[in-house]
């Protein structure tokens, strides 16, 4: 029985014991609700839990652990000489036997013979199959796959009798536990809690799994290169990898760096005063009309994929700022040569600047509209003008909120890997003409982790490096982000 | 001859009304929220130097009037105010006045103590100087003295006037909030409801300043305590309704309304 099928069965028991308890809890009642402690459709509910919930998690172990008792079991049968071999060999046998093992149902009996006298035909009888086995078959493997399809069958067959057994028996139990004072409500409600802390405890988990695989494979790359050329290494020439230890690279992430902030600057210096502008002009002057227009317009630039902003860049914004500065010292020196490349920091910083526009706006708007009316009153009171109200109240009291905003928002810059890909460069170079191009960290994890990889040279393990690097700054940037508009919230409460 | 003829009363009882100029005068003034009507047709009349309360029950206009006397409705959206106010003659309303302008010289007091983030100093010195009315930092540091002086604050806080206004207690900061608009020398201040949020000895403080305050500016007060009214104001309007029933000297308003509905309402047969 698949697992699918199980899964009908369990859930056709849990309906069918979900009517059954809101029939039995309204039996019970005689049509007098108040009678019941709780409404008749959490008896259902509760009937259902029961029948369904401790088969699931039967099934869920059941999965999880089976396969490596087979397989443990199919080795076992394995021949003395083949038990003799080095683990890699016994893997690659018992890969071997599985593959052959989901072949063999497609066989007829006939060809199961054919195949077991001669079993160097095992190969192309299964091709002609659709299963592709990777080397000749060894005459052990085709005993062992039938053991291993026997065990798989028996597993199942015992797992799905087990898991609607269980069900039916959680099931009548449920039925009979029914009763007007049971307290089915607090019971169903005390399940639904567990189930929104598995929710909000997968989100966490995921991010220590996340930062723990990062860290593992960040630590592998320490192993071969030292953490002091890593972190203050000015070189970033990681070489080729694979080219033998004669040609191990440098792994300086000091110009990476440069090149991440390098840019997070110009594009803040582009984003903060026309995200700026846009949430004074949204919170204090736009009429209701024109607020309700124009804040979704602006949001929708923050919903444009990065790497539409990515072409944008690639394709008009460099180009043109290449051929409007040929034409500028065309004007200047005579000398037609542009001396803005296609590819640079400045192309990179505008266009991400113009996608950090919307954050920075709507996060401001948010912080300047939450300061009090009674402040814009007392100051509008006194005979300030709007403007003076904003420069001289409204911004000072906003002010830490916004700074926090804007951290925010340069943890995204730093973060932000699209743009720089295609609009920035790849030469990991440490200069300061805006003009030039320059690399991010983001670009090089890109760059080497595509193409044709050794997973443990140095060459990709450095990606990881890179990646906890960036991973660390962006969540110190949030964190004292985060704590700047705590602070600035107990303000007014 | 000492018996005068009911005539002759009306006409000495106007004289006497006379005596005091007009500081600011309403003319069927109506204000509408969108297309809710909130005044109708109100013509009351403030005097120079004196102190005029506004009661009447919550939701009766008296704020919404108040409101109008300087303009700060515009700054709600949706809000029309026909009829016409002035202020020394001039039309608040025409497009000639600065509404700024306006403001400075009718100041305004809110029900919640709004002391800006900034120390006491700041918040005093802010409307002087964005109006440019000291020269020098001396004569800003008297400016605020002066001003803190006049709000009764000024024994309380004058070692400590870099720390911040919202520093200070509930009372404190409503005197800091009118030694504010007492520091652009404003010829009228508006002050709704400056009490409601203060405990009774803060009240009393505030209530006292007002009395001092009213030899050199014209007060309109909003009240909604008829005892409060009745202590610090020598003219009382009544509002209901977003109509104004009956203005009158508050010592006759407490003791024999003109109007009936005043009468209940003293009385506390409805608010």
């Amino acid at each position: 029985m698949s697992t699918t099928l199980l899964f009908a069965i369990l859930l056709v028991i849990a309906v069918v014991a979900f009517i059954l308890g809101r029939m039995r809890a309204g039996a019970l009642s005689q049509g007098r609700s108040s009678a019941l402690h709780s409404r008749p459709n959490y008896y259902g509910a509760f009937a259902a839990l029961v029948a369904f919930l401790p088969p699931l998690i039967l099934v869920a172990i059941w999965l999880a652990v089976s396969p490596f008792v087979i397989n443990s079991a199919v080795r076992d049968t394995f021949p003395q000489e083949v038990k003799g071999q080095s683990q890699a060999q016994q893997s690659l046998a018992f890969g071997m036997v599985s593959t052959i093992a989901r072949g063999l149902p497609w066989l007829s009996e006939d060809e199961v013979r054919a195949v077991k006298q001669d079993p160097s035909s095992l190969q192309s009888v299964f091709a002609g199959k659709g299963v592709a086995v990777a080397a000749e078959a060894q005459p052990y493997m085709l005993d062992s796959a039938a053991t291993l399809n026997a065990m798989a069958q028996t597993s199942r067959t015992l797992l799905s009798a087990l898991a609607i057994a269980l069900s039916v028996v959680g099931a009548f139990f449920a039925l009979r536990v029914v009763a007007p004072r049971f307290r089915a409500r607090n019971q169903v409600e005390r399940v639904m809690l567990w189930a929104l802390l598995l929710a909000s405890s997968i989100a966490i988990l995921t991010t220590v799994g996340i930062v723990a695989s990062m860290l593992t494979e960040a630590l592998r790359f320490f192993n071969a290169v030292p953490a002091h050329e890593f972190f203050f290494g000015t070189v970033w020439d990681p070489r080729f990898a694979g080219a033998g230890a004669s040609s191990n690279g440098q792994f300086g992430l000091i110009p990476l760096l440069a090149g991440t902030l390098y840019i997070g600057f110009v594009a803040m210096l582009v984003a903060v005063p026309v995200g700026l502008f846009a949430a004074i002009y949204m919170a204090e002057y736009a009429s209701p009309r024109m607020r309700s227009l124009a804040k979704p317009l602006l949001e929708v630039l923050a919903g444009i994929p990065t790497i539409v902003y990515g072409f944008f860049a690639l394709v008009t914004v460099g180009p043109f700022l290449r051929d409007i500065s040929a034409q500028l010292s065309g004007l200047v020196t005579g000398n037609y040569a542009s001396f803005i490349q296609a590819q640079s920091v400045i192309t990179a910083g505008i266009v991400m600047g113009i996608m950090l526009i919307p954050y920075v706006s709507s996060l401001s708007d948010d912080i300047i509209t939450a300061v009090p009316r009674a402040l814009r009153d007392g100051s509008l009171g006194l005979g300030a003008t709007r403007s003076e109200t904003i420069k001289r109240v409204i911004l000072p009291a906003a002010l830490p909120g916004i700074v926090g905003a804007l951290l925010m928002t340069a943890s995204r810059a730093i973060g932000e890997t699209m743009i720089v890909v295609l609009a920035a460069g790849v030469a990991a170079r440490m200069q300061i003409n805006p003009f030039e191009p320059m690399t991010t960290v983001t670009v090089k994890i890109v760059n080497q982790l595509t193409g044709d990889l050794e997973f443990t040279s140095p060459q990709t393990l450095v990606a990881f490096a890179l990646g906890i690097t960036l991973f660390c700054i962006t969540l110190a940037l949030n964190i004292y982000a985060l704590y700047i508009v705590r602070k600035y919230r107990e303000q007014y409460e | 001859m000492n018996i005068m003829t009911e005539a002759a009363t009306e006409e000495l009882l106007e004289k006497k009304m006379n005596a005091v100029p007009l500081k600011m005068v309403g003319k069927d003034v109506s204000v509408f929220y969108g297309d809710k009507r909130a005044l109708y047709d109100v013509n009351l009349n403030v005097r120079e130097n004196t102190v005029t309360a506004l009661i009447g029950p919550s939701g009766c206009g008296k704020s919404t009037f108040l409101r109008t006397l300087n303009r700060m409705n515009d700054t709600i959206d949706g809000c029309r105010v026909t009829g016409m106010i002035t202020l020394d003659g001039e039309d608040v309303y025409d497009p000639s006045i600065d509404v700024v302008e306006l403001r400075a010289r009718v100041g305004m007091v809110f029900q919640k103590p709004n002391p800006f983030p900034k120390s006491i100093y700041e918040n005093v010195a802010y409307g002087p100087r964005i109006h440019g009315l000291a020269k020098s930092k001396a004569e800003l540091d008297q400016v605020v003295e002066q001003s803190l002086q006049k709000a009764g604050l000024w024994n309380e806080v004058k070692d400590r006037l870099q720390e911040g206004g919202t520093g200070l207690s509930g009372g404190q900061q409503q005197r800091l909030c009118i030694a504010r608009a007492v520091a652009v020398s404003p010829e009228v201040i508006l002050m709704d409801e400056p009490c409601s949020a203060l405990d009774p000895i803060a009240t009393a403080k505030v209530e006292e300043l007002i009395h001092e305050l009213r030899t050199n500016f014209t007060i309109v007060i909003v009240t909604h305590s008829m005892q409060q009214a009745a202590r610090v104001s020598q003219r009382t309007a009544m509002f209901h309704l977003g109509n104004l029933v009956e203005e009158n000297d508050t010592d006759k308003m407490f003791t024999n309304p003109d109007d009936q509905r005043t009468q209940d309402y003293i009385m506390g047969r409805f608010g």
